[in-house]
C-alpha cells in the first residue's frame, strides 16, 4: 500500500515535471530571431493558425502568443545578470534593429550670402590655427572671442591720428566701432535665417525720419513708436482728439470645431435648464455689491442725522442738498440686478420726508 | 466655421424657446444622432456630426452651407430665425400665433374681438386644404 502510494507520488511528481518542461520548452520548426536590445522576437514560421477561413480562433492565437513569449523569456534568462540595489537585473545587449526616422529628412537650406559669394568666386575656407601667439601678454591666445590675441578695444595707449579731432575719444570710438560690427553681423545672421525660413524680417524701413515721408508712413511710424515702450504702449496718452486704434485687442479664441460633442451637449442642456427655471438667478456679485452700497448709504444717512441734530437752525440747505443725491442713486441701483431685496426700502433712513422721497424714487422707475 | 460662443448660444436659445419652449432640449439632445449648431459666415447651421465631419474638409471660403440653416446673427448680434428652421420647429411648436392684445386686455375684451394673429405663408392654404374648408 505505502509502496504503491510512494510510487504514485513519484509518478505524479514526474508527470508534473514533464508538464512543466513541456510548458517551458516550445518546439518550432524555424528558430525565432531575437533582438534582445529591443525585447523583440520575430517568428518566421508560416502561421497555420491564421489560414483558417472565417473568424480568427482566439484560443489558437493566444497559444501562439504564449509560446513565442516563452521563447523570448527563455532567451532573456540566458543573459548575464548583475545586482543593482538589491535587485537582480539582466543587462540587455545593443539593439540590432534599425528604427525608422521619426521626422522627415531636413530639407537643404538656402546658402547664406557669404556662401553664395564664396562659391561664385571660388573661395575655399583656409585652414587656420585655433591659437595665436600674443606678444603683448606673452601667451597663446585664441584667434577671436573672449580674451583674444589682438583686441584693439583693450589697448591702454592709442595715438591720436594726425587728421582726427583732438577732442575725440579714441577709446570710445573703437568700442563703438566694435559694437557696430557686432550689430551688423547679427543683422546679417538674422537675414540669412529669415531667408532660410522664407520669413520676413521686421524691418524698420519707414521709421527713420527723413523729412520726405508720406502721411501713411508717418502714421505707421507713430504707431510703432507708441507700442515700443516697456509696457507695450499701455500707458501712452493720446492727443485730445485722437481716436483709439482699431483692432488692438486680443484675438478671440473659439472652441475647436469638433471638440467634445458630449461636453457641448451637456453645457447647452445646462444653459437651457437655467433658462427654463422660473425663478430669477441670484447673481452673487451683484447682490453683495448692492448690500454693501446699502450699508454705506445707511452710514451716510446716520452721519447726516447727527449733523442735522447738531445744526438744526441753519441746516436747511444741507439735508435738502443731500436729498437730491438720494433718490437718483436709489433709482439707478434698483435697475441693476434682482438680488434678494426687491421691495424693502433701505431701513433706518429715518424721517417720513426721506421715506417719501425714496418711495417716490422707486415709483418713478 | 466655428461653434457658437456662450453668449451666442444663449441669444439663439432664447429666440427659439419663444416658439418651442422646453422642447428645445429635444433638438439639442436627440436620440437618433448627435446634432450640433455651427456658425459659418454669421449664419447658424443645425448639422449632424457625420455631415459636419464631411464639411470640415471643404475650405471656409468655398463652403456655402451645411445641414439646415436655422437663422443668422445680424451685425448687432441679434438672432434672426429663418423659414428654413420651420421643419425642425414645427413638431415642437407651442402655440400657433402672435398675441394681438396683451394679457390684461384679453380678459376685458368682448367675445368677438381678435386675440391671436396666426401668421402663415401662402403655402398654408395648400398644406391644410382639408381643414380650412
Amino acid at each position: 500500500m505505502e509502496g504503491q502510494s510512494v510510487e504514485e507520488l513519484l509518478a505524479k511528481a514526474e508527470r508534473d515535471e514533464a508538464e512543466k518542461l513541456q510548458r517551458i520548452t516550445v518546439h518550432k520548426e524555424l528558430e525565432l530571431e531575437f533582438d534582445l536590445g529591443n525585447l523583440l522576437a520575430s517568428d518566421r514560421n508560416p502561421p497555420t493558425v491564421l489560414r483558417h477561413a472565417g473568424p480568427t480562433q482566439e484560443a489558437e492565437l493566444r497559444t501562439l502568443a504564449r509560446d513565442n513569449t516563452q521563447l523570448l523569456i527563455n532567451q532573456l534568462w540566458q543573459l548575464p545578470t548583475e545586482r543593482v540595489e538589491e535587485t537582480v537585473v539582466a543587462r540587455l545587449p545593443e539593439p540590432t534593429t534599425r528604427l525608422p526616422r521619426e521626422k522627415p529628412v531636413p530639407r537643404p537650406r538656402p546658402l547664406t550670402r557669404w556662401q553664395q559669394f564664396a562659391r561664385l568666386k571660388g573661395i575655399r575656407p583656409k585652414k587656420k590655427t585655433n591659437l595665436v601667439w600674443d606678444e603683448v601678454s606673452g601667451q597663446w591666445r585664441r584667434r577671436w572671442g573672449y580674451q583674444r590675441a589682438r583686441d584693439d578695444t583693450k589697448e591702454w595707449l592709442i595715438e591720436v591720428p594726425g587728421n582726427a579731432d583732438p577732442m575725440e575719444d579714441q577709446f570710445a570710438k573703437r568700442i563703438q566701432a566694435k559694437k557696430e560690427r557686432v550689430a551688423k553681423n547679427e543683422l546679417n545672421r538674422l537675414r540669412n535665417l529669415a531667408r532660410a525660413h522664407k520669413m520676413q524680417l521686421p524691418s524698420a524701413a519707414g521709421m527713420h525720419p527723413t523729412g520726405h515721408q508720406s502721411k501713411e508712413e508717418l502714421g505707421r511710424a507713430m504707431q510703432v513708436a507708441k507700442v515700443s515702450t516697456a509696457s507695450v504702449g499701455r500707458f501712452q496718452e493720446r492727443l485730445p482728439k485722437e481716436k483709439a486704434p482699431r483692432g488692438s485687442g486680443k484675438k478671440r479664441k473659439f472652441q475647436p470645431l469638433f471638440g467634445d460633442f458630449a461636453a457641448e451637449k451637456k453645457s447647452q442642456l445646462e444653459m437651457l435648464r437655467v433658462m427654463n427655471s422660473k425663478k430669477p438667478r441670484l447673481d452673487v456679485t451683484r447682490a453683495t455689491n448692492k448690500q454693501m452700497r446699502e450699508e454705506d448709504q445707511e452710514e451716510a444717512a446716520k452721519k447726516r442725522k447727527m449733523s442735522q441734530k447738531g445744526k438744526r437752525k441753519g441746516g436747511r440747505q444741507g439735508p435738502g442738498g443731500k436729498r437730491k443725491g438720494g433718490p437718483p442713486s436709489q433709482g439707478g441701483k434698483r435697475k441693476g440686478g434682482l438680488g434678494s431685496k426687491v421691495n424693502s426700502g433701505p431701513p433706518g433712513l429715518g424721517g417720513k420726508r426721506k421715506g417719501g422721497q425714496h418711495q417716490g424714487g422707486k415709483r418713478r422707475k | 466655421m466655428r461653434p457658437l460662443t456662450e453668449e451666442e448660444t444663449r441669444v439663439m436659445f432664447e429666440k427659439i424657446a419663444k416658439y418651442i419652449g422646453e422642447n428645445l432640449q429635444l433638438l439639442v439632445d436627440r436620440p437618433d444622432g448627435t446634432y450640433c449648431f455651427r456658425l459659418h459666415n454669421d449664419r447658424v447651421y443645425y448639422v449632424s456630426e457625420k455631415i459636419l465631419k464631411l464639411a470640415a474638409n471643404i475650405s471656409g471660403d468655398k463652403l456655402m452651407s451645411l445641414g439646415t440653416c436655422f437663422g443668422k446673427f445680424t451685425k448687432t448680434h441679434k438672432f434672426r430665425l429663418h423659414i428654413t428652421a420651420l421643419d425642425y420647429l414645427a413638431p415642437y411648436a407651442k402655440g400657433f400665433g402672435v398675441a394681438a392684445k396683451s394679457t390684461q386686455d384679453c380678459r376685458k375684451v368682448d367675445p368677438m374681438a381678435i386675440v391671436v394673429f396666426h401668421q402663415a405663408d401662402i403655402g398654408e392654404y395648400v398644406r391644410h386644404e382639408e381643414t380650412l374648408t
